[in-house]
């Protein structure tokens, strides 16, 4: 451990500016994805937990047009339009049936539509790690020690484009109006008028949308596995409860953060410490919740 | 206890004991009906009974399965040699190294998961609701995660239980009787527990943890003594279960969180949570079905699991006990307020 340090502060300084971009490059994805769980959390109060369930079935979705000869990028609103109907048909077939009920119901059912998705997943297309080669090519600087393949920069473009859509979308059209309002007082909505049930309905296909496009940029930058969506999912969970809902910079920002521990955490302490540490970022930011509220909190002793 | 309760005791003592007599090819699936018993009747401790939906529950198991492990490899070998062969070494274990090992490894593991609850439960328990569920899946990965870094106790690769002493077919005869102790001695923990204040302050708690408090319920100390029992007996089964199936790897013996962690939720709401008998019923209903799924449906096994679950929780949210006492509500106990009820039905 200390000599990984050496070598990132002391020998090669040059490697900081590698991890630092790799970090940007994984942050702009979790970006994507926590935004997607901030507006069904802050909406409908579902804690989504199939959430990186549907960025690997994203994933998968484009790997398997890549082999029917679709690259990836034309791949996007294939998938961006097939998640939304999925994600249409889990709202009507479960999430409605759930959303009154207490919130850990809805966690659990979506905990069992994670299970489900991930071994379906698996059954399809085996526990094989998988990725998609889309031929771009890998830039080299400083002396060939910082390596950025195109294909991250390409990814980091679309996550913002997408990223500018979403809350364009959001702020100027009359369906992301009535989605706010909804979020602000579901009650209220509906006596002026909106269809609670429907916007519910197009915010969860939203969401998983946006997870399916996630999952392309996933699968052209990194991997997949059918195992992986849970990790994913807590990675949003670390990102949203970090952030709070409803703050847009505070999910980028936490996003570029959790993307950057993961990298250092990567390095210094060793691979294996990279899940690890996103986990453990979740359950600092719990405790420090905690700490603050502990101030205000009068308890029985 | 009334006559029917202990008939029902008397049945299940007579079908625990009878039971690998008549079917000795099957003991090993009975053992691990118990071991699920014990999951979901402990996870109902907190969960159902408190309002405290743990999903982290798991951790205890594994926490549980690798201390015991240490302990008996190292009371007699060096515990980093041993991992660190990967099972070349195959070291032998007299009888009484390997009894006096296993006990004093099942008695460790159950004290020091209380420990363990302890020290988390300063952490997880001023969570509340969903926030409490996620940090405490949490934990439950990050165990699994940091576990598989460890190279002391053989880090991703797992660590070789040490073998039998006996005859081969005393091997499941013997973990099966522990595993029906532990049961049944959870049972009457969690049994004796309820029919103390405890059970009263727990159901308060649940029910309005503001006002609870506001009552003079020393609230942070209940939920600790509920998560300390249940994390003790989780530790112990932890430790029974490592040595049953002989091989300890961190993500899918060890902490399975996605998987036993969550069906021992799903066990205790398909049985009817907050009850006693629930957790019970549903865990040997839970098992049945998975087995019957494992033999018939292999290859979708988990599908068809997660399938269950689903509609378990969507459609039959109150479980099996829940169903029961809202259909005959005198049966339990439970006087209706008639004029109540017609009022509701008026309106």
């Amino acid at each position: 451990m200390l000599d990984n340090l050496q070598l990132l502060f002391v020998y090669a300084p040059i490697m900081n500016v590698q991890m630092i971009l790799d970090g940007i490059f994984v942050g702009a994805v979790f970006a994507l994805i926590a935004y997607g769980l901030a507006l069904v959390w802050g909406v409908m109060n579902v804690k989504n937990i199939c959430q990186g369930d549907m960025v690997i079935m994203g994933g998968y979705i484009a790997f398997t047009l890549y082999q029917l000869g679709v690259h990836p990028i034309f791949a996007i609103p294939i998938v961006a339009a097939v998640m939304f109907i999925y994600g249409w048909i889990i709202y009507v077939m479960i999430i409605r049936r759930v959303i009154d009920n207490d919130m850990f119901v809805s966690l659990l059912a979506t905990f069992g539509l994670s299970l489900l998705m991930t071994q379906v997943m698996n059954l399809i297309y085996g526990p094989e790690v998988q990725t998609i080669d889309s031929h771009f090519p890998i830039a080299m600087m400083f002396d060939d020690f910082v390596t950025i393949p195109m294909v991250k920069i390409v990814s980091l473009a679309l996550a913002m484009v997408l990223a500018a859509a979403v809350v364009i979308f959001m702020k100027k059209s009359r369906m992301g109006q009535a989605i706010r309002a909804t979020a602000q007082d579901a009650r209220a909505a509906r006596v002026l008028g909106i269809n609670t049930d429907n916007i519910f309905a197009f915010t969860y296909s939203l969401n998983a949308a946006i997870c399916g496009v996630a999952g392309v940029l996933v699968s052209m930058i990194w991997v997949l596995q059918p195992f992986y969506g849970i990790i994913y999912t807590l990675r949003t969970f670390a990102i949203v409860t970090a952030a709070g809902l409803g703050n847009l910079p505070g999910v980028i920002s936490m996003s570029f953060v959790l993307g950057w521990v993961e990298q250092y955490a990567g390095i210094v302490a060793g691979a294996e410490w990279q899940v690890a540490a996103s986990v453990l970022m979740l359950l600092a930011v719990l405790m420090w919740r905690q700490v603050q509220m502990r101030r205000q909190r009068q308890v029985v002793r | 206890m009334t006559r029917n309760q202990i008939l029902l005791y008397l049945v299940i003592a007579v079908s625990g004991v009878l039971g690998p007599i008549m079917f000795p090819n099957y003991t090993q699936q009975m053992a691990v009906m118990w071991v699920m018993v014990i999951m979901a009747s402990t996870w109902d401790i907190t969960g159902g009974q408190m309002g405290y939906n743990s999903l982290g529950n798991i951790t205890f198991f594994g926490v549980g399965m690798y201390v015991s492990a240490v302990i008996q490899v190292s009371m007699f070998y060096d515990i980093s040699l041993y991992t660190a062969s990967y099972g070349a070494i195959k070291p032998v274990f007299t009888d009484q190294q390997y009894f006096v090992g296993l006990f004093a490894g099942i008695l460790a593991a159950g004290v020091s998961c209380v420990i363990l609850a302890r020290l988390l439960g300063v952490v997880v328990f001023g969570l509340r609701g969903p926030y409490f569920a996620i940090g405490t899946l949490g934990v439950a990965i990050a165990a699994g995660q940091i576990a598989g870094t460890m190279d002391t106790i053989g880090g991703g690769a797992g660590i070789s239980m040490p073998f039998f002493p006996w005859d081969i077919q005393l091997r499941s005869a013997f973990f099966y009787i522990i595993c029906f102790t532990l049961a049944v001695a959870s049972h009457f923990t969690i049994r004796w527990l309820f029919s103390t204040q405890f059970g009263l302050a727990a159901n308060a708690i649940r029910d309005d943890e503001d006002k609870a408090e506001a009552m003079g319920i020393p609230t942070q100390k209940y939920k600790q003594f509920g998560w300390g029992i249940a994390a003790f007996y989780m530790g112990c089964i932890g430790a029974v279960f490592g040595n049953m199936v002989g091989y300890i790897e961190p993500v899918e013996v060890a902490f399975p969180a996605p998987t036993f962690g969550i069906f021992m939720v799903a066990m205790a709401l398909l049985g009817g949570k907050g009850t006693l008998w629930g957790p019970v019923l549903g865990a040997v209903l839970f098992h049945v079905v998975k087995e019957t799924t494992w033999t018939y449906l292999l290859g979708w096994q988990w599908v068809a699991l997660g399938f269950i679950l689903i509609v378990n929780i969507v459609y039959f949210q109150q479980g099996i006990m829940g169903w029961l006492q809202t259909k005959y509500p005198e049966k339990f106990g439970i006087i209706v307020d008639q004029s109540n009820v017609q009022a509701k039905e008026e309106a």
